[in-house]
């Protein structure tokens, strides 16, 4: 065995210990800390997707002393290497296009504890991407749980404390949902490792016993998630989470954590019940619908908001919607269609939310749509990265969001009776998500009245740095969209 | 059905009870309810596990009177689960219970809708 198998333990281990040694360390010390750990964490990613790109399959890694029936262990192939990877440079990203407003947000005594969440944040995601034990990702599914909580209760006002409080709730209740659906699959099947429990699961369905039972169990397991990651008829405590919170949290929540849980999904659909039972099963019809309403109803809520935080939240269930229906079309090219639009989203996502605080510092903190009248062109790059953002969610070419909508239309031509509907709902919602896009930019670029010339002087490089390499990733993401896509299909190939 | 149900007496009462507590986590305005609706939902879970993981007559894998044989001894995996479930529950309890204490201070009620509208009526 490679010293490179060792690397997903060792970012696991390295990143929990981070939040353990920040908890005695100061603020600045905490900053560095985490900063210092996330590039090593990236490292370690880009090793292991390096790796298994190079040996053209996944690895296992046994931890403890026992074998693999008993004992807990961790899996990589192509796409956890590449998610842990992309998860990294997104947090990274997010902490360093946030971090102005973090130090005007939260007071000086507080600044390592949003490090330690940061840092328990990372281990939970990496857990949940790499562990091949299904109770372990039910505990590190809860961890996530708790250091979003903390994430968004970092600014205290009645606001956060609201929002945290209904994501608490609605997060519990999906987690509920989740333990008893990972029990009655455990008392199926007698396994908590996710290939032991395959096996066991394809007998059951060759011999046709148990067929109830199972179908309760996936369905649990995917309603259970569902919630977690905002599902549209479950989204109710998304938009107040990320909209009042401060910026790297809101960019993170909404990039990172809800994938997280979508990138579990994923894995339960192929690894723990198999692709084949799981479509027939039903269960993804139920997806195809709530996804489908999804991506209308959260655009539509979109169009309504006045606030631009709460817009581009809305905007998130829209996308989360688009996740969800690929997964309902139950094709091998839905599936890769929705994990492109996962990376896609995380890219898009937290340029958004970071772009959008430049434009509002630009009007003077204001909330209203209103005084964002010119914004674009008193804070010159802020708008830019709104500008693009906004045209890769609407799906022009050249940005990673047409490449996503290229792939669903695929995907949904090759499925003949979803074909329609898909097709439908991806131009209605492509026409709403232009509405408020376009509105908002072409606000923002509006002409004022006595307006000052603009100036092209950089106040803030962390900021400029952090939206140019968004843009960047964006723009790689929408032209070297093949590459990726093969790497995802080489991976999901690896799941089977 | 019936026969099932009966025969399986203690997963069909854990079931029930995971409803119960499931609805009033949902449904109940008052959050200390909220919580313990909470509670009740994990409790229920880990009914359902005990009453899974014990086989009637067989006793914890400790090897005390020299019998190995596996016949007589029941999975201790089970049991390990809710103790896991224990330890998550319990944390994520007291955060809950931590936020409720907020914002009790903050505006000195428990009704989470109450605070929406009072929310409201500040503008924040």
């Amino acid at each position: 065995m490679d010293f490179i198998c060792n690397f997903p333990a060792f970012s696991i281990v390295l990143s929990i210990m981070a939040a353990i040694v920040s908890s005695a360390l100061s603020g600045k010390w905490a900053k560095r800390v985490n900063l210092f750990v996330l590039f090593i964490v990236m490292g370690l990613s880009v090793c292991v997707l390096g790796y298994t790109v190079s040996q053209g399959d996944f690895f296992v890694y046994t931890m403890g002393k026992f074998p693999a029936p008993w004992g807990n262990e961790i899996r990589a192939g192509v796409l956890e290497g590449l998610m842990a990877t992309f998860f990294c440079v997104i947090m990274i990203l997010s902490l360093l296009g946030g971090r102005k407003h973090f130090y005007e947000d939260v007071e000086e005594s507080r600044h390592n504890l949003y490090f330690i969440m940061t840092n328990l944040l990372l281990s939970s995601l990496l857990a949940m991407v790499y562990t091949n034990d299904l109770f372990t990702a039910y505990v590190f599914v809860e961890i996530n749980t708790i250091a979003a909580c903390g994430l968004i209760m970092v600014i205290q006002n009645g606001r956060t404390i609201e929002a945290a409080i209904r994501y608490m709730i609605m997060s519990l209740l999906g987690s509920g949902l989740f333990l008893i659906g990972i029990c009655i699959l455990y008392d199926l099947t007698g396994h908590l490792l996710m290939s032991n429990i395959q096996q066991s699961v394809s007998a059951l369905v060759v011999n046709g016993e148990y067929q109830i039972p199972l179908v309760m169990a996936i369905a649990l397991l995917c309603v259970g998630l569902a919630i977690k990651s905002a599902l549209y008829p479950f989204h109710s405590w998304l938009p107040d989470a990320y909209g009042y919170s401060t910026i790297s949290s809101a960019a993170m929540l909404s990039s990172l954590v809800s994938k997280g849980y979508i990138f579990l999904v994923i894995k339960i659909i192929y690894r723990v019940i198999g692709f084949d039972a799981f479509v027939d099963s039903k269960i993804i019809n139920i997806l195809f619908v709530f996804g489908v309403l999804g991506m209308i109803v959260g655009s539509l809520d979109a169009i309504r908001e006045n606030d631009i935080m709460r817009m581009i939240a809305f905007s998130s269930v829209a996308q989360i919607g688009y996740i969800y229906m690929g997964f309902g079309l139950g094709s091998e090219a839905g599936m890769v269609a929705s994990v492109f639009h996962i990376f896609s989203h995380a890219a898009t996502k937290a340029l958004l939310f970071i772009s959008a605080m430049g434009l509002r510092d630009a009007s003077g903190g204001s909330k209203a749509f209103i005084d964002l009248t010119g914004a674009g062109r008193r804070n010159v790059i802020a708008g830019i990265g709104f500008t693009i953002g906004g045209l890769s969610m609407v799906g022009i070419p050249t940005f990673s969001g047409f490449v996503s909508k290229l792939l669903f239309s695929q995907a949904a031509i090759q499925a003949d009776s979803k074909m329609l509907i898909t097709l439908i709902a991806l131009a209605i919602s492509t026409i709403l998500n232009a509405i408020y896009f376009m509105k908002t930019i072409i606000r923002i670029y509006s002409p004022v009245e006595n307006e000052q010339p603009i100036s092209l002087k950089i106040k803030n490089p962390v900021y400029v740095i952090s939206i140019v390499c968004f843009v960047i990733l964006n723009i790689v993401l929408g032209m070297w969209s093949t590459t990726i896509v093969s790497l995802i299909e080489s991976g999901l190939s690896m799941f089977r | 059905m019936g026969p099932n149900f009966i025969a399986n007496y203690g997963e069909v009462i854990a079931m029930i009870i995971f409803g119960i507590g499931f609805t009033n986590l949902l449904l109940q305005k008052n959050m200390i309810k909220k919580i313990i609706g909470l509670n009740i939902m994990d409790t229920a879970i880990y009914l359902f596990l005990a009453q899974k993981g014990y086989i009637d007559g067989r006793v914890a894998p400790i090897i005390a009177n020299g019998v190995t044989e596996a016949e007589n001894y029941i999975n201790p995996i089970p049991s390990g689960l809710v103790l896991t479930g224990i330890v998550v529950s319990v944390s994520v309890t007291a955060l809950m219970l931590s936020l409720t204490i907020r914002m009790y201070q903050r505006y000195h009620t428990l009704d989470l809708d109450e605070v929406s509208t009072q929310l409201r009526k500040e503008g924040l």
